[in-house]
């Protein structure tokens, strides 16, 4: 069963990312998205702990890190960007979805 | 009853656009400008995304208020506090933020930095002097 996990909640302020990658197994997909997309820049704290996650895919929404000024050469290695319309299709392709607001 | 300047220290401590808190505290510090009070900003924990330089809410429908911390200097604010340790954590530097910079009038208008880099006890002990603290 694949699961497609959500997480909108800045790493810094809430626990919820490190959660989902406690929770993520392989061949899951993760998507930033809102305050959560600050999961993805390089070279945080958090960066290591993202990395760390085997044969789990990221993924970031680009309309959300655009507002927040995080640019392509911010993003952490392994990052896929996607649009409004690749969120609906990775909740598709997956089997279910774990928001983990 | 003679006028009484007191330290107005507004604290921003949330990231920019998933909740309110960033833009409402930029209402209330323009608020208090007004007043004519000595006004200062800090930034810490993730307040330092605020800052960050390039946003851009053209894709998402939420109003880009970026550009208001620009505006700061015209209303005599022009102390902004950023906590070193926090944009470290972040993986950011001061290069990351965008340029805020205010015009001296009692140095023939000399273009003059805002932003304020140090560290979490030289900001601990800016907090301390403070007659007012608000956090956002």
């Amino acid at each position: 069963m694949s699961t497609l996990h959500t997480v909108n909640k800045s790493p810094f302020e809430k626990n919820s990312l490190a959660d989902c990658l406690g929770y993520a197994k392989e061949g899951s997909a993760v998507l930033m998205y809102e305050d959560g997309v600050y999961g993805a820049m390089k070279g945080s704290t958090v960066a290591e702990k993202v990395a760390a996650a085997t044969g789990v895919k990221f993924y970031a929404l680009g309309p959300d890190l655009k507002a927040r000024g995080i640019s392509q050469e911010k993003l952490a290695e392994g990052i896929e960007v996607v649009d409004y319309a690749g969120f609906v299709s990775l909740a598709v392709e997956n089997d279910k979805v774990s928001a983990w607001v | 009853m003679s006028e009484t300047i007191k330290k107005f220290m507004y604290l921003n401590r949330r990231a920019p656009y998933g909740t309110i808190y960033a833009w409402e505290s930029l209402e209330v510090v323009l608020i208090g400008a007004a007043f004519d009070q000595d006004v200062s900003l800090a930034f810490i924990g993730d307040g330092v995304y605020q800052l960050l330089e390039g946003q851009d809410t053209s894709e998402s429908d939420m109003k880009n208020f970026s550009t208001t911390y620009k505006a700061l200097g015209d209303y005599d604010v022009t102390k902004l506090y950023v906590e070193k340790e926090s944009l470290e954590e972040r993986g950011l530097t001061l290069d990351d933020l965008m340029p805020l910079t205010w015009e001296d009038e009692d140095d023939d208008w000399a273009e003059k930095d805002s932003i304020r880099l140090v560290s979490r006890a030289e900001l601990a002990d800016v907090l301390d002097d403070q007659d007012i603290i608000y956090s956002f």
